[in-house]
């Protein structure tokens, strides 16, 4: 039947084609739908894990049960996974294991544009990049036959514009497939002299994957004509087929680790002039130079960015078109904390106190965007609290009164945890704000540890932050609500001053949750108002400034008051 | 031949709606369909586009500057942040709600004024609507996606029946008639 579906969707429905029988992952755009899809299946159990090194090695332990097995991360999670999946290279699988990683070029919602291709070849496992929805679903079902076949994890590179692009997908049915569990010492135990058997396994196997990249259909050339040869993967594919059509002849490259050699340099052999089109880094650039081709790439293509059919055709010197605009300058329209967003006040209150915010992960990071402009540093997952007690200890007395590490409660489940132990074992005097909003938020509202449901939603452990945080030794741990602004300032200034580590929970869910009922929409009674701005301080987009008075949108304002807290006129009320 | 539609508007204002409808549509008229989400971060009250190709066979899975044959827009001013991507001869069809910007909220930049006329004296077509009200009228001011697609299906030569049946496979049935009543009513939108 056939279908439009994300990519990410269709991977999904490729893992449950291909048999998949477990799959644990951590969100992250742009690979959160697969899991999300994936747990609509039944066959398939599906758990979010805390972080993605906790996901990768609980799929190895279920392929090393007998049962194919998937995780998923975005670009920036497999670094968390990166120590597993360099050793798993070595044991190999008992049943299928594959790893998808989406890299995020143009960095739609992301710290970085790593290339993660370069995780694969320092990896020495396969790499398979599809360049739409059929191939997310197909090369989903290939990847397990490889993993079994050479007896290695597989890694499927998605990126943003595959991972959230709907196109036509064929679906067929599900294959079961199961292994019986085998002791096996040898493979599995990574010591010294074990690993040294397993090392010449790697670099063979790697031998006979060159091999199966020459002759696989998912490297496929399509020749046209010898005036111009065209490699390249991914979405970069479609779009020189956009830009060329049948004007250039393409080596369309399914598998991007190994690579292949003789089929490149047939293809070169037959055309005059040889291009890669790859966005990042110059991964297939530096092969086919390495095999000792004339091949332009680098030269002609950026090195950042994500590419676009424009682009392309520009850097080959075709004509395009730049459309029309306006004379009038366009403001930006930067994302924001939601209208009701509990981050908000809180963030109010660090800024009013001239706090030395150190950031993190999520939806709080908008904390560092006017008016706020709260958070000083954001680097990479559970950075806040590391940061912090780093900072302190070089600055002492000068910093502990006024810096707070910020972190939400999913990130601080994925690795605040650790950062927080170094608090409290090297003791420094640190203040920890944990954002307890109930969620992961900006992924699109996942479960976590701290939330007590599961991926379906349905009852599940609960970690209690505050016992977790007191049996790490932390004594002053308080919880606050960051709609009362008047009770958030007291415990900043209160914890700031103490003389030890302290923890403060701000806790309140996130404002879009479907649980959580919404009070009707604030207004302002113009005759109170002064127009003084004191409730743009917090730059919630439901208000504005209208003719030196402010106005309150009713379609987004969702009553949360924390405006009304601070007009000094009392001008806002509701019906 | 390819069309190229892109949908803007301000995260969370319910274009991922507007482009399942779309492509389920499409596909349904035998057309080969591409569409091109944002999610992420930008979703929370950034600027965001989709993008929508169909014809006989798609390549890229967005639409560039210069490209677009249409322009869905929910709000004014990503209708003027989007304008160079429509094609020459292209059509919009947009909301004229204004949200502000947060740099306008702020104070650091102004909403320009009198968009739409400054759009048309540019000599672009333009079906410029209130959809909010309109929405309202149907019953959800919810309903603005379903306004601006009953406009835009003005523009297209597929049979009211298809729409229908896009919009019953893709909106809760407790809601249907509401949507059915904001098509109807941006369908018969006249300036």
């Amino acid at each position: 039947m056939k279908e439009l579906m994300l990519g990410n969707k269709a991977l999904a429905r490729g893992l449950w084609e291909a048999g998949v029988a477990f799959v644990s992952s951590y969100p992250g755009t742009p690979s959160t739908e697969i899991t999300e899809e994936a747990v609509k299946f039944d066959d398939i159990y599906c758990e979010w894990a805390p972080n993605e090194k906790v996901a990768m090695e609980s799929a190895f332990g279920a392929s090393l049960a007998g049962r194919r097995a998937f995780c998923g991360q975005k670009h920036v999670g497999l670094n968390v996974a990166a120590d597993p999946l360099f050793t798993l290279s070595y044991t190999g699988v008992n049943a299928g294991l594959v790893v998808v990683v989406a890299d995020d070029a143009g960095m739609h919602s992301s710290q970085n544009e790593q290339d993660s291709r370069h995780y694969a070849i320092a990896a020495k496992v396969p790499m398979l990049e599809p360049s739409d929805s059929a191939e997310a679903l197909n090369f989903a079902k290939l990847a397990y036959d490889i993993s079994e076949e050479f007896d290695t994890p597989v890694i499927i590179k998605m990126c943003t514009r595959v991972a959230h692009s709907q196109s036509v997908v064929e679906t067929s049915e599900r294959v079961e497939h199961s292994r019986p569990y085998v002791k096996d010492i040898a493979k599995y135990v990574m010591m010294p002299g074990n690993a040294k058997r397993r090392h010449p396994i790697v670099e063979e196997r790697t031998r006979r994957l060159i091999e199966y990249a020459e002759r696989t259909p998912i490297n496929r050339v399509e020749f046209t004509t010898d005036e111009l040869g065209i490699i390249t993967s991914s979405t970069c594919y479609q779009y020189v087929k956009e830009v060329f059509g049948e004007s250039a002849s393409v080596l369309k490259l399914g598998m991007i680790n190994p690579l292949p050699v003789e089929l490149i340099k047939n293809f070169a052999a037959r055309v005059k002039r040889l291009v890669v089109v790859e966005e990042l880094d110059p991964v297939i650039e530096t092969h086919v130079k390495s095999l000792g081709l004339q091949v332009e790439g680098s030269e002609l293509l950026p090195r950042i960015d994500e590419f676009s059919q424009n682009l392309i055709a520009q850097a080959f010197s075709k004509e395009i078109s730049e459309g029309v605009a306006l004379d009038d300058t366009i403001p930006a329209r930067p994302p924001v904390m939601c209208a009701g967003c509990p981050h908000r006040g809180l963030f109010y209150s660090l800024k009013k106190r001239k706090c030395t915010v150190l950031g993190d992960i999520g939806c709080y990071t908008l904390g560092a965007v006017p008016p706020l402009s709260t958070i000083e540093m954001t680097l990479c997952m559970g950075a806040s609290i590391g940061a912090t007690h780093g900072f302190n200890k070089m600055l002492g007395k000068a910093s502990e009164g006024k810096t707070v590490a910020v972190i939400g409660d999913s990130t601080f489940m994925h690795s605040g945890m650790t950062g927080l132990a170094n608090v409290a074992y090297n003791q420094s005097n640190s203040t920890i704000i944990i954002l307890d909003n109930s969620i992961t938020g900006m992924t699109g509202h996942q479960q976590n540890p701290s939330t007590g449901l599961n991926i379906k939603g349905d009852p599940a452990g609960k970690i209690d932050l505050e016992a977790l945080c007191r049996a790490m030794g932390i004594n002053r741990v308080r919880i606050v609500d960051p709609y009362n602004l008047k009770d958030c300032d007291t415990a900043i200034k209160e914890e700031l001053a103490a003389a030890e580590p302290s923890v403060i929970i701000s806790r309140r869910s996130c404002v879009l949750l479907k649980t959580v009922k919404h009070k009707p929409p604030l207004h302002v009674d113009a005759n109170k108002c002064i127009g003084c701005k004191s409730c743009m301080k917090i730059g919630c987009p439901a208000i504005s400034m209208k003719d030196e008075k402010a106005v309150v949108d009713q379609t987004q304002c969702v009553g949360c008051e924390v405006c009304s807290q601070l007009c000094p006129k009392g001008a806002f009320s509701r019906d | 031949m390819t069309k190229n539609i892109i949908i803007v508007g301000v995260g969370g204002q319910g274009s991922l709606l507007a482009s399942k409808i779309l492509g389920h549509l499409l596909l349904n008229e035998g057309f080969d369909v591409k569409v091109s989400e944002v999610h992420g971060m930008s979703q929370r009250g950034g600027s965001v586009i989709t993008y929508v190709r169909f014809g006989d066979k798609v390549y890229s899975p967005v639409v560039d500057k210069g490209q677009a044959d249409f322009i869905v827009s929910f709000e004014i001013l990503e209708t003027a942040r989007w304008l160079s991507y429509l094609k020459a001869g292209g059509q919009i069809v947009t909301n004229t709600q204004q949200i502000d910007p947060m740099p306008v909220i702020t104070g650091a930049a102004e909403y320009p004024t009198n968009l739409v006329e400054k759009i048309r004296a540019a000599g672009i077509k333009i079906d410029a609507m209130d959809c909010l009200t309109l929405a309202r009228q149907a019953g959800s001011q919810k309903a603005v996606n379903i306004v601006l697609l009953g406009r835009l299906s003005h523009y297209f030569d597929i049979s009211e029946a298809s729409w229908q049946n896009a919009l019953k496979a893709n909106v809760p049935p407790k809601f249907l008639d509401i949507n059915q009543r904001a098509f109807k009513l941006g369908k018969n939108f006249t300036a």
